[in-house]
């Protein structure tokens, strides 16, 4: 990522000065990614909506839960209206898996979203992503469900569900070139979801770059490093100190963290306001962000396969590191010897050092 | 089945509209709810309910390790999943025969506390109040808000609001002050929850056989210092919602029929009593009436039973209406109780999931949603118990039963008497509770403050006899255990918006069958196999309406407020939803409704 303080280059592209959320929250989801959204403070979802951020276009933001609509058709009309082109541009939000509607026999349907008004039957999901991702300016997976299936797409699932990436296909482009942007979590941490798409919408407004993306369409800066990495239990580790159960606070890895190779920054960023997480307050890492999640990973309170190599080759090194810093920290653990009521100063002052 | 007496008398020629709201906006999930309203005599005469996700994950679960069961269940809700992961624990408890040690109870009571309290705040103040707020009231009975503007409001000295319709400017989606006071503090539960569950929604410190949240001094002190940064705040709302709900019974005679249905309550418990719960099927019921919020079936208003056991075997999961093809000729997994009483086919432990996904048909099938009820066993009927919303069954079959008695909270003789102490502005103050005369929608939403307070209080016990256990320096929060090849389970809890049950069968150490049970499907169900309306159809089913407005800007306010006094699973709503449905015919039928019911 390249970010030059004061550059005007990227806002000399054309920006708009209004844009439209289309968030469908109907896929195969608990709304928990909707949940999260309003627990985010920096920025508040109402600070988006409000205006309060610089630099981005007016929000109109269409959201089944945070609508100000009637409801029914009356709350459906943008979306009918984007999906006949006549709402430009829209950011096309999805939360939930997207199952497969193709292995249905007959009629029926495994969510639906809204009255299809010709028939007054169900409009499944499916059929309102086939409208409007096409015309959508970005497409926005918010949520595991959503970008890559995540828990309801686990083996031995009844409804074939994919995440969106599956669905449109993974070299799918939006109208402004982007892929999908997946924003995974199983929630959402908030303030990740809320800071991926603030710099979307100024990326909208013309005020940035496109926000950079790893190979899985990743936000790179909040998934480019490893749970373990930001892990205040991760010490344990290179000291080859293991907690055995969850009483312990040490390093979980042979009670089920998956930490070492697991994207995410929730132990650094911590929940909410940098209060909870998940290993670094005692929960094992299940790998919730993760593509693999959550097949690859269970059962999650086992030890992971590679967990007792590493853990036994860190082993002879760990204990050497732990008994040589057992010696130090029991050092810095005694006050200096200068320290004393003596007729004698012995700190080392020297009032002549400058000289 | 409605409930509600038909108002025979005077009765015009009936005006039929078709009502529909579907996609119902500010809940989770796809509710759709279709009417049909006779405008000449003023009242709603027929009501299905429906939903239109199917997840499947009774199907999926099955074959996977057990101890996977919380962390899975979780991600059924997303806005009461840590409800689901503490009753997967205890069904898995009950399977593994461990018990947790205390600090772990205290710990999970104080993540549930909190849970209580974020989720109700949010729901009643930035959802269910936009119902009574001055924008709506305005829009939908403009003579009820000149009226609210002209009453004083009684509890204005604790509120600080001088008349009723000033309570309702400040309830007003965006500008109003309790609203977006409401929002700070819905984060500020949230933090005190994520103190004890590590991550909200989807808890991260959750076990079965207890926690892994660190047991600091700090971890309570956090938890502590945002209590009692919120607690005049649930004093006030308390009191607002008090003088708002007896206003509305003044200013609209009739009111009560509003959302009413015969008392038909179901609660299954919550906040386990770590000295006495262990988890075992053969005391279940010692240790489910020991539970800080007193589990009970209440009908007509008289306490049936608050035996654990009793209520185990009297649940009933019936199709009629639902997308879903029928087990009754499959082999049982469970024939017989731990106790050797006998286990229904329709039982949660013996239900198998096959999904049929079809064309809706409201003569026919037109839900993904099945129908649980529960068998009385003295008169043989199936009842479509609802929850209250929650509150209002907790608090009503915890008064019945008057076995709650602790320093913050006591089931008094009819009610329940609630003290918080001291906060920054307002003196320690008692609140009482009284059993209501009618299970209806005002009701409904009027328990939910009270059961806010009810929570903190608890939760300031929690906070004392935990600190006190770690100060004395027991810290232990985790108890090993192994999973057996053959087990079953089953746990009993609240999630916010109602009875929570989760049912487990071990084969070969894995999940050979997993049925969790929601308030939701208790509360959305559709018609069942007898015919009988779920909860939502029944309530609406036959309510009189009071909006002014005539069909053609019918706005449904009174539907809605029936609907959403069951605290439909919803996230957090930020802006105001007036629903208007969309007329799909009008017919003109003198006699369509009349014997209905």
């Amino acid at each position: 990522m390249t970010t030059q303080s004061g550059t005007t280059e990227a806002k000399a592209s054309n920006g708009f000065d209004e844009i439209t959320i289309l968030w469908i929250s109907e896929g195969m989801s608990c709304d928990g990614d909707t949940v999260s959204l309003t627990a985010a403070g920096q920025p508040s979802i109402e600070d988006v909506v409000l205006g309060l951020i610089p630099g981005l276009p007016k929000v109109n933001l269409v959201n089944k839960v945070l609508s100000p609509s009637l409801g029914g058709e009356d709350f459906l009309a943008p979306y009918r209206a984007a999906a006949r082109g006549e709402l430009e541009p829209f950011i096309l939000v999805i939360e939930g898996s997207i199952p497969n509607q193709n292995i249905i026999e007959g009629d029926g349907y495994w969510t639906s979203f809204g009255n299809d008004p010709d028939t007054g039957e169900p409009q499944t999901l499916n059929s309102w992503i086939d409208q409007l991702a096409p015309r959508a300016w970005a497409v926005v997976a918010a949520g595991t469900c959503a970008t890559f299936g995540g828990i309801h797409a686990m083996a031995g699932n009844p409804t074939g569900c994919m995440g969106l990436a599956d669905y449109l296909g993974w070299e799918f482009k939006s109208r402004s070139g982007l892929p999908v942007v997946n924003v995974p979590g199983c929630p959402i941490q908030p303030e990740n979801f809320m800071e991926t798409l603030v710099w979307v919408l100024q990326h909208a407004a013309g005020t940035a770059p496109p926000p950079p993306l790893d190979h899985m369409l990743r936000p790179q800066w909040l998934f480019g490093k490893t749970v373990h990495e930001g892990c205040d239990r991760a010490a344990y580790y290179e000291q080859a100190d293991f907690a055995k159960d969850y009483n312990s606070p040490k390093c979980q890895v042979k009670v089920g963290c998956w930490g070492p190779v697991v994207n995410c920054n929730v132990p650094k960023r911590g929940w909410m306001a940098g209060v909870g997480g998940c290993p670094n307050v005692g929960g094992i890492c299940i790998g919730c962000t993760m593509p693999s999640f959550p097949d690859a990973f269970m059962p999650f309170m086992d030890e992971p396969p590679g967990g007792t190599l590493s853990t036994l080759l860190v082993k002879p090194y760990g204990a050497v590191v732990r008994r040589l810093r057992g010696l130090t920290n029991d050092m810095v653990n005694h006050e200096p010897k200068w320290r004393h009521n003596k007729r004698r100063l012995t700190s080392g002052y020297d009032p002549h050092w400058r000289a | 089945m409605t409930t509600t007496e038909s108002r025979a008398t005077g009765r015009k020629p009936a005006q039929i509209v078709d009502m529909s709201w579907d996609p119902i906006t500010r809940i989770i999930g796809n509710l759709g709810i279709y009417t049909k309203i006779d405008f000449a005599n003023r009242e709603v005469v027929e009501c299905h309910s429906t939903s239109s996700l199917f997840r499947g994950y009774s199907v999926f679960m099955k074959g996977k390790d057990p101890r996977d069961a919380g962390f899975i269940t979780s991600r059924i809700c997303g806005i009461c999943g840590d409800n689901h992961t503490t009753c997967s624990n205890y069904a898995q408890q009950m399977a593994y025969g461990v018990k947790p040690p205390k600090l772990a109870e205290h710990i999970t009571n104080l993540g549930e506390a909190a849970e209580y309290i974020f989720d109700h705040t949010i729901f009643q103040d930035n959802l269910v109040f936009v119902d009574f707020c001055e924008a709506m009231v305005k829009a939908t009975n403009p003579g009820v808000l000149a009226r609210a503007e002209r009453t004083d409001a009684p509890r204005g000295d604790v509120h600080g609001y001088r008349t009723v319709a000033d309570i309702m400017k400040a309830f007003n989606p965006f500008e109003g002050e309790v609203y977006k006071e409401a929002l700070k503090v819905s984060r500020i539960t949230r933090e005190m929850f994520c103190l004890m569950e590590g991550r909200h929604v989807h808890p991260s410190t959750m076990y079965p056989g207890g926690v892994g949240t660190m047991p600091q001094p700090n971890t309570f002190t956090d938890y502590l210092s945002r209590l009692m940064r919120v607690i005049d705040f649930i004093k006030k709302a308390v009191a607002m919602n008090d003088d708002v709900f007896d206003f509305f019974y003044e200013a609209l005679p009739g009111y009560e029929e509003v959302g009413k249905r015969r008392v038909l309550l179901g609660c299954w418990g919550a906040f386990q009593n770590p000295d006495v719960v262990d988890y075992r099927y053969a005391t279940m019921n010692e240790w489910g009436r020991a539970m800080y919020v007193t589990p009970g079936v209440i009908v007509d208003g008289e306490l049936v039973t608050n035996n654990l056991i009793d209520i185990n075997l009297g649940l009933r999961i019936m199709l009629g209406s639902s997308f879903y093809e029928d087990w009754v000729n499959e082999q049982p997994f469970v024939t017989h109780d731990p106790l050797g009483n006998p286990v229904d086919m329709r039982h949660p432990w013996n239900q198998t999931t096959v999904p049929v996904p079809q064309k809706r048909d409201f003569d026919g099938n037109y839900s993904w949603v099945m129908s649980p009820r529960w068998y009385h066993p003295q008169t043989g009927e199936h009842l479509a118990l609802d929850t209250g919303g929650g509150p209002l069954a907790r608090l009503w079959s915890t008064a019945l039963s008057g076995l709650v008695d602790t320093p913050y909270v006591k089931a008094t003789d009819g009610g329940i008497r609630i003290t918080l102490p001291k906060g920054e502005k307002l003196p320690e103050t008692t609140l009482e509770w009284r059993i209501p005369k009618w299970s209806n929608t005002l009701e409904r939403d009027r328990a939910r403050p009270y059961f806010i307070a009810y929570a903190a209080a608890m939760a300031l016990q929690f906070l004392e006899e935990a600190m006190g256990m770690l100060k004395s320096g027991d810290t232990k929060v985790f108890e090993n255990f192994e999973v057996p090849d053959e087990a079953i389970g089953c746990g009993f809890h609240e999630a916010v918006r109602g009875v929570l049950s989760h049912h487990l069968v071990i084969r070969d150490k894995k999940i050979a069958n997993y049925h969790p049970y929601p308030p939701t499907p208790w509360n959305a169900s559709p018609r069942d196999l007898h015919g009988t309306p779920g909860p939502y159809e029944d309530a609406v089913q036959g309510q009189p309406i009071f909006e002014e407005n005539g069909p053609d800007d019918f706005k449904g306010v009174d539907i809605m407020r029936t609907v959403r006094s069951f605290d439909p699973c919803l996230p957090c709503g930020v802006h105001m939803y007036m629903g208007k449905g969309k007329t799909l015919t009008t017919v003109h039928s003198p006699t369509y409704g009349a014997n209905h019911g």
